[in-house]
């Protein structure tokens, strides 16, 4: 060991060309084993039960009474009325689905483009994905007000004979959502497979060794088996790529087919995929910093992955800064008075002045910080700044939503929009149930890809030295 | 009774090592062999000779076969079976019919490709000799195997037993059935 480690000292290239290992190159891989492996397989730690019990309470309590509430008395409850007919469900759908894009991106983009540093956040970045979208998914379906009637969406045969209208945006979501949900789940289950076997192998108890080794169906880790699997990763990677670009996307379109001011523009589409990765982003932060702490994973989630994800931040704030420029460029040079109006009103309005600002200072400034280096490695500092920009992101599709529904063409129309309770525990319902599927994730299932990890360990190439090659490339 | 012979079962330690071992099996004539480890070893796919996976044949078939059923599934909707007309346009074109399309395409292309990953593989297994083996367990932490099954037509005990050790493996057993 020692020899090939001077020799390894030898070979390398000069020291500014070098890049910095990826996991810290004296981890072996059985320490890298124990290491991933000890939170589902140790005792539960006492910050996760302070953290799991209000999740756990809001998930099972809060939101389900919420929802018989609603359901049994009508969307009334809420306070969408006329001409706010999207309140703070369809805020918080178009949030949700935001919050999912960055796992997405982390996991299929960064595989495609071979960001080996990905591997660690991976996982985390997926199951926030997963999670997310259960959260979206449940907005639209308890939004349409006649939730027993919520199959008619779906192509089925009907006595009416009637069949869902596929012109419509609307009709789109609920299929790119649902695929979404559906191809975001196998692509992290997938990558489970191996680190189910892992689990498997190294349970203690009949149950575990039931439990992990059914999901893990059957993996041995032969030659072959990997063989079929990272063809299929590779598949699913790119699957999910497009799924990036088309989720949001279609949710944009919902607004920009509409004809009215503040909506109806063609940046729609490409501003909703933007802000949902830049949302995401901060959402990854959010969850990783603290994680990375309490789960003692400073060697594998480094301070360079985290100034990496605040580079990403960095750049989808400028988008997004472009894009709110634009914006105001178009509604003053299209000479519009309706945009102008609204546009006007975002910053200087009746009401809700407060949203367009805190979309300018928050999701366009703030971020700029990240162009300094003390603040990306100012772990307090990000996760400050990644909390305010999930909160500016929230603001944002409130003042997209609200900002351009409340003063429509007819001033006789116009009516300002106030969230009731029933509005603010609803969200906070799905707020408890993501937590909480987000803590019983980490608590029994890996949260990082232990096998991927070790892939990219120098233990693990043959031609290295570290993986057992006599005298091999460095 | 007596359980039957599985295979003779090699470990390593490195990767490096069992790469090194594989050529030789192969170069040995053996078929019925395969290598176990908890990662996928660069370079093991051209030693072992595999060809490209049919996994992505898999997302094809069912790609295609969903965005052309949807295309006429969509047709049949709203231009055959019940005619929407919206806005005087016509009641089917392929652009409006796309979006769903292909977003029904990713799905299944998706499923397709976890599907053939598990056809392939012959998922869902709940059992394999090997998981009797205790040595074997370490399989997913931090050790390579190297595995020849006695269905193999050159297998014999002491011969192929005398291979795997020349391989320089640190520890050569039966695996049983």
């Amino acid at each position: 060991m020692t020899d090939s480690t001077t020799q390894l000292e030898s070979l390398v290239p000069p020291k500014e060309l070098r890049r910095g290992p990826l996991v810290p190159p004296q981890r072996s891989l059985g320490w890298l084993t124990d290491h991933l492996t000890a939170m589902p397989e140790g005792k539960t730690p006492r910050w996760w039960w302070i953290l799991f019990i209000p999740a756990a309470f809001c998930a099972a309590v809060v939101l389900p009474t919420m929802l018989i509430y609603l359901i049994s008395t009508g969307v009334g409850v809420w306070g969408n009325k006329q001409p706010v007919a999207w309140g703070w469900d369809i805020i918080n759908f178009v949030w949700w689905v935001g919050v999912a894009h960055a796992g997405t991106l982390i996991s299929a983009m960064l595989f495609l483009t071979r960001q080996h540093w990905r591997t660690a956040i991976g996982r985390a970045a997926e199951a926030m994905t997963v999670f997310a979208v259960m959260c979206a998914g449940l907005y639209p379906a308890i939004h349409i007000g006649r939730v027993w009637f919520a199959w008619y969406l779906f192509p089925l045969p009907l006595t009416t004979g009637m069949w869902p209208q596929f012109r419509s945006p609307l009709m789109w979501d609920v299929f790119a959502v649902n695929t979404y949900l559906m191809v975001s789940s196998l692509f992290w289950y997938m990558g489970l497979i191996p680190d189910l076997a892992l689990l498997r192998d190294r349970a203690q108890t009949r149950v575990r060794k039931f439990l992990y080794g059914l999901f893990a169906l059957g993996w041995t880790g032969s030659a072959r088996q990997w063989h079929n699997y990272e063809k299929a990763y590779l598949v699913l990677s790119g699957l999910a790529t497009l799924l990036v670009f088309t989720v949001s996307s279609i949710v944009g379109m919902d607004f920009a087919t509409s004809q009215l001011a503040g909506w109806h523009e063609t940046i729609f589409p490409f501003y909703f995929v933007a802000g949902a990765v830049f949302c995401g982003f901060g959402m990854v932060l959010v969850l990783l910093i603290p994680l990375r702490k309490w789960c003692h994973l400073e060697d594998i989630i480094t301070l360079r992955h985290i100034d990496r994800i605040c580079k990403m931040t960095l750049m989808m704030s400028c988008i997004m800064a472009y894009i709110y420029g634009i914006e105001y460029f178009v509604a003053w040079y299209s000479g519009n008075p309706y945009d102008a109006w609204v546009f006007g009103h975002r910053l200087f309005g009746h009401y809700y002045w407060f949203g367009g600002w805190i979309m300018i200072l928050v999701n366009g400034l703030l971020p700029q910080l990240f162009w300094i280096k003390k603040v990306r490695q100012n772990l307090v500092l990000i996760f400050v700044i990644a909390v305010l920009i999930n909160i500016g992101m929230w603001f944002e599709r409130f003042t997209i939503i609200v900002g351009s529904l409340y003063q429509d063409f007819l001033p006789a129309n116009w009516h300002p929009f106030y969230p009731t309770w029933v509005d603010v525990c609803t969200f906070i319902g799905t707020l408890g149930v993501f937590f909480t599927m987000y803590l019983l994730f980490v608590r029994f299932l890996p949260m990082i890809a232990v096998s991927e990890v070790k892939a990219i360990t120098p233990h693990a190439d043959p031609q290295h030295p570290l993986g057992g090659a006599k005298g091999g490339r460095s | 009774m007596n359980p039957k012979p599985y295979g003779l079962i090699a470990e390593f330690d490195s990767p490096a090592a069992v790469l090194h071992a594989a050529e030789k099996v192969r170069d040995a004539g053996f078929r019925r062999w395969d290598v176990f480890s908890p990662f996928p070893v660069h370079g093991l796919d051209k030693v072992m000779g595999f060809k490209n996976s049919l996994v992505g044949w898999f997302a094809l078939v069912f790609g295609a076969s969903a965005f052309i059923g949807s295309m006429l599934m969509i047709w049949f909707m709203n231009d055959y079976d019940y005619p929407i007309l919206v806005g005087g346009k016509p009641t089917f074109s392929p652009p409006q019919a796309l979006v769903p399309s292909y977003i029904l395409l990713v799905l299944a292309s998706a499923v397709g490709a976890f599907v053939g990953m598990v056809a392939l593989n012959r998922f869902p297994r709940l059992h394999h000799p090997l998981f009797k083996n205790n040595r074997f367990a370490m399989v997913s932490r931090d050790k390579f195997f190297l595995v020849i099954e006695t269905s193999d037509p050159k297998f014999s005990e002491t011969e192929t037993r005398g291979l795997l050790e020349s391989t320089g493996s640190t520890h050569v057993e039966l695996a049983l059935e």
